[in-house]
This record gives structure tokens, C-alpha cells and sequence, in this order.
């Protein structure tokens, strides 16, 4: 019988254990949409608005970052509370580790990951390959288009805020969005709208270039080679370096700004791999020789 | 050496038609968004922006979607505008013929807009600006037909400065007077309690957008009476007055 993935980590560890940062993250996501609808549903104002903005306990006002910028790109000079919001999600996600946002709270996370839960289980074969830089250039285009039309044009369609904002407002045909995301990553290409075209995520990875919460191979020798953590990561290409980097001198911080921190490798690893940690935490791990180190980057630069 | 530059050169070359194939189809998909964003520009007369809104291109740049206005609106007038709608994703309208703005004098709206696509200089609500009611059809209008309806006009919050009564002989009969209700622009609001408030089966009264309703005169034109008036005498001497032709039933 072929053996499933995640069923080691389940059987050494238990399977709420191997299901923590899962479980985590869906009650994050399901808690924070929960205190947004706990006004609109219940009449109890904790937090007012939507993820493009919001105001909590009618003091702290939180902006999304990306839609301001594209407002400042469009000729609008935004009044100082909505700069503020910015700028504290702007910081919060700097340390928290910018794609947190996607795994942590993004509302079309719970739909790609439905889209590549169902992928697995109906065994659809590879696809379109698109490139990840793709959602850079969506990025690029969409603030080009905010200068262009003088308008927040990426905000008529994007599927983000159609669907939170759709949740608390009524969503109208804004589901056949969700519909087509959906249908995207299941039958057109593997995990394709988060990590090859949602320029929200691009955003967010540019943000966390230098954050210091990461996930690091902190026991990274008692890899077994299982290929578990590759098979549930939205990113696979991020682990590797920091898994197998050992003997080219790579430390065992995941630094990869691509990487959403879902935790989903910690869970489904049976030798207790992975763990948060810094990415100050680089530095400690002895490093090679510095002619080696050279060396492992001439062969990364080879393979990419 | 020589097969480092090849790998080099067929590197660049991967690296230039990856940026070609990504920059074609993101072009593709840009030029098909420029084009929805500009029919968004169009918003249907019919939706009006909350009080202090900027012009529609800048409200367009400004506005965060966040639906904090909605969610202060006291008289739950306000709705973010859902994909399908003929108005920009996500932005906030109201329609005056279901539901009216009610000016309120500390403009809740306003105060919990974030970002300024409601102008935070508006304090005073009477000198918002949301559009312009017009008696747009003359045929219906219950006073147009010598009735005395005025619920327009009493419904008016600046009744009397945004909307008169002007009294006019009925020509039907030259007997009665009709009592037309007119719209003064330097004094609506636009905030639509008349085109709520109408009693006809589709309202007369409309509130439109401005730059829908609003002539404007030629800047050569003079007004001889106010030219006059403002000279203290006549700004041509010498004209003698012609005679008065008034009709029969008024002499």
C-alpha cells in the first residue's frame, strides 16, 4: 500500500500534533473573519470594514499596504489615518514575515487549498507550467495600470477582496471569480493563483526580503528523505536549500521570501525537522570554507 | 572558457524570452483591465456618491473599498457597489429614489472615510454636492398639471432655497395659477429626498449627476438687468423703450 503523506509524522507524533500549524492557521483565518462579520452578524463593532482597511475597537485602523500604494501611483494623496493603517501592516508583516498574510489570513488561501486538496485526491496531472516570476510582472502591471488609468484598477477584480469583501458586504457575481481561481489551481495549473499570479503575494514577498520570522531546518541531519515536507509545501522550491544546504555552506534558515511561514512542513515531518525560528539563526550554524561556499553558489547559479 | 560564455549566452537568451513570454501575457491581461477600468469610469446616473465625494476619476484613485462609510451611515443608505454592477467594484452609492441621503449635520460618512476620497473638508452638509435634482419631466409633474402637490418641495431639506414654488398662470385656463417647483443649483445638495419623495409612479424629479444637468453660459454673455443694476443707470443712452404688449386677460 502506498504510503500517504503526512502518515510517518501522524504515527510518531500523533495526529493533532501533525495537524498543529494546520489547525492554526485555519482558525486564524477563520477568527479573522469571524471578527469581521461579529459587527455585520451579531452587532457587536470589534473590528469595522474589510481587509483593504479596517478600524479595530474604533482605535486601531489597519490599511493593506498594496491598495494604498496603488492609490499613491493613481495621483492620490491619502489622508493620514489610512497611511497609518498602512503603515502598521506594512510593519506587522515585515516582522511576522510578509507571506504569513497568505497562509495566515488571506480568505482565498481556504479556496487554493481546497483547489489543490481536490487536485491530489482526483490525481490530475501536471498542467500549464507558469513561472513564479509571473506575479512580479502582474505586480508591475497593476501599478502601472493605477499610474495609467489614474484609478485602483487591480481592485475591480481582485479575488481577495471580492470574496472578504464579498463575505461582509454581499459578494453579487464575484463568486464566478472565486469559481475561476478555483478551477484554476484544480485543472489548469498546480498551485497557480497563489504562487504564480496573485500579485497581493508578490507584494507580501517583497515585504518579507529581510524578515526576521522564518522556518528553519533547525535538525536538519535527521532528515530522512521522506520528500513529505516538498509534497505539502506551496513553495517547494524554498526548502531545499535550507534542508540540503549543509555540506555547500547554506545555513538552515528557509530565507526565501516566497515562503507563506504556513508551518505545514513542521507538522508533516516525522523527525522533528523543521521549527520556527530567526533568521538571525543563520549565523550560528558553522559554515564551510569560504572557497566551497563559492563554489555551492556556482553550481545554484548552474541549476537555476 | 568557451563553453561557460555558451552556458551564459544561453542563459541570457532563457532569461530575455521569459521576460518576453511574461511581459506579453501581462500586457494581454493589462490591456483587457485598462479597458474594464474605463467603463468603470462611467458610473450610471442613477447611483449617487456619498456626501464630499471627489470627482469620479480621483474618487476612483482614492477610494479603499473598505466600506467604512457604509458601515457609519446611521440611516443605512449607503452599499458597496458587487462585480456585475455598472459601478466600480467595491465603491460606495446610494440611490436616491430608494433611499435618500438624510444630511446629517456631523456627516458620519465622511468623518469614517480613511483615505480622503470623501473630502474630510466638508463640514458643513448643506454645502455637499452629491448632484443636482432637475424636474426632469414637465409632463407628469402633478403641479406642472395645476395641481398643488409640492411634496418635492416640502420634502426638500433647504426647502425654499433649493427648491421654490414659482407661481404661473395656468394655461390650460388662464383663470388658475400653477405653482412650479424649481430647482436652484447653488443650493441642492443633491442629497434626493425629493426623487424619494415623489409620488408618481417613476419619480419627475431626479437627482443626476451635475456635469448631466448644469448648462452654463457662454462667458461673453451678459445679464443686462444685473449689468444695469450694477452701473446704477442705463449701459446704453438713448434707447427708448418700445411698447408693452401684454395679452388681453391681464390688462
Amino acid at each position: 500500500m502506498k504510503r500517504g503523506v503526512g502518515s510517518d509524522a501522524i504515527r510518531v507524533k500523533g495526529w493533532l500534533a501533525a495537524h498543529r500549524w494546520l489547525l492554526a492557521r485555519r482558525a486564524t483565518q477563520l477568527t479573522v473573519l469571524a471578527l469581521f462579520l461579529a459587527g455585520p452578524w451579531l452587532g457587536y463593532w470589534i473590528v469595522k470594514g474589510n481587509l483593504n482597511f479596517s478600524l479595530t475597537l474604533g482605535v486601531l485602523p489597519l490599511a493593506d499596504p498594496y491598495v494604498l500604494l496603488q492609490s499613491l501611483v493613481a495621483g492620490h494623496r491619502p489622508e493620514r489615518k489610512a497611511l497609518v493603517g498602512a503603515a502598521v501592516i506594512l510593519f506587522a508583516y515585515f516582522v511576522a514575515g510578509g507571506r504569513t498574510y497568505c497562509a495566515w489570513v488571506c480568505p482565498v488561501n481556504a479556496v487554493t487549498d481546497a483547489a489543490h486538496w481536490l487536485r491530489a485526491r482526483l490525481g490530475v496531472p501536471g498542467g500549464v507550467i507558469i513561472p513564479r516570476s509571473t506575479r512580479y510582472w502582474i505586480l508591475a502591471m497593476t501599478l502601472a495600470l493605477a499610474w495609467i488609468t489614474g484609478s485602483i484598477a487591480w481592485e475591480l477584480v481582485n479575488p481577495i477582496s471580492i470574496l472578504h469583501r464579498g463575505i461582509i458586504f454581499g459578494i453579487g457575481v464575484g463568486w464566478a471569480v472565486i469559481v475561476a481561481v478555483f478551477l484554476l489551481d484544480l485543472f489548469v495549473a498546480e498551485r497557480a493563483w497563489c504562487g504564480r499570479l496573485c500579485p497581493v503575494g508578490a507584494f507580501y514577498s517583497a515585504v518579507a526580503t529581510f524578515s526576521p520570522l522564518r522556518i528553519v531546518a533547525v535538525r536538519r541531519e535527521q532528515c530522512n528523505d521522506c520528500a513529505d515536507c516538498y509534497t505539502v509545501c506551496p513553495e517547494p522550491l524554498v526548502i531545499r536549500p535550507a534542508l540540503k544546504g549543509a555540506d555547500d555552506g547554506i545555513g538552515p534558515v528557509i530565507l526565501s521570501p516566497h515562503c507563506t511561514n504556513c508551518g505545514r512542513c513542521i507538522d508533516v515531518c516525522s523527525r522533528h525537522v523543521f521549527a520556527f525560528g530567526s533568521r538571525f539563526s543563520n549565523h550560528r550554524q558553522p559554515l564551510a570554507d569560504a572557497a566551497q561556499h563559492v563554489a555551492a553558489r556556482k553550481v545554484t547559479a548552474v541549476e537555476l | 572558457m568557451v563553453g561557460n560564455g555558451k552556458t551564459r549566452a544561453a542563459t541570457r537568451r532563457q532569461f530575455l524570452l521569459d521576460a518576453a513570454r511574461n511581459a506579453g501575457g501581462v500586457t494581454l491581461v493589462g490591456v483587457g483591465l485598462a479597458f474594464h477600468a474605463g467603463q468603470a469610469r462611467a458610473l450610471p446616473p442613477e447611483a449617487i456618491r456619498p456626501p464630499g465625494a471627489r470627482a469620479e476619476p480621483g474618487f476612483l484613485a482614492a477610494c479603499l473599498r473598505c466600506g467604512m462609510c457604509v458601515r457609519d451611515c446611521p440611516y443605512q443608505i449607503l452599499n458597496l457597489a458587487k462585480l456585475g454592477q455598472t459601478i466600480a467594484t467595491g465603491t460606495p452609492y446610494f440611490v436616491a429614489r430608494t433611499g435618500p441621503c438624510e444630511m446629517c449635520v456631523d456627516i458620519p460618512c465622511v468623518k469614517a472615510c480613511p483615505s480622503g476620497a470623501l473630502d474630510p473638508d466638508l463640514t458643513d452638509i448643506n454645502r455637499a454636492r452629491m448632484g443636482l435634482a432637475v424636474l426632469a419631466d414637465h409632463e407628469t409633474c402633478l403641479n406642472f398639471l395645476g395641481l398643488r402637490c409640492e411634496v418635492c418641495y416640502r420634502a426638500c431639506p433647504l426647502s425654499d432655497k433649493a427648491i421654490t414654488l414659482e407661481q404661473q398662470q395656468n394655461p390650460r385656463s388662464s383663470a388658475y395659477a400653477t405653482f412650479i417647483p424649481t430647482v436652484h443649483s447653488d443650493q441642492c445638495t443633491g442629497c434626493g429626498k425629493c426623487e424619494h419623495a415623489c409620488v408618481l409612479e417613476t419619480a419627475a424629479i431626479r437627482v443626476l449627476p451635475r456635469h448631466l444637468t448644469k448648462g452654463e453660459l457662454g462667458e461673453h454673455y451678459r445679464l443686462g438687468w444685473e449689468e444695469q443694476k450694477r452701473a446704477g443707470k442705463p449701459l446704453i443712452e438713448g434707447v427708448t423703450g418700445l411698447p408693452d404688449r401684454m395679452p388681453e386677460a391681464t390688462r
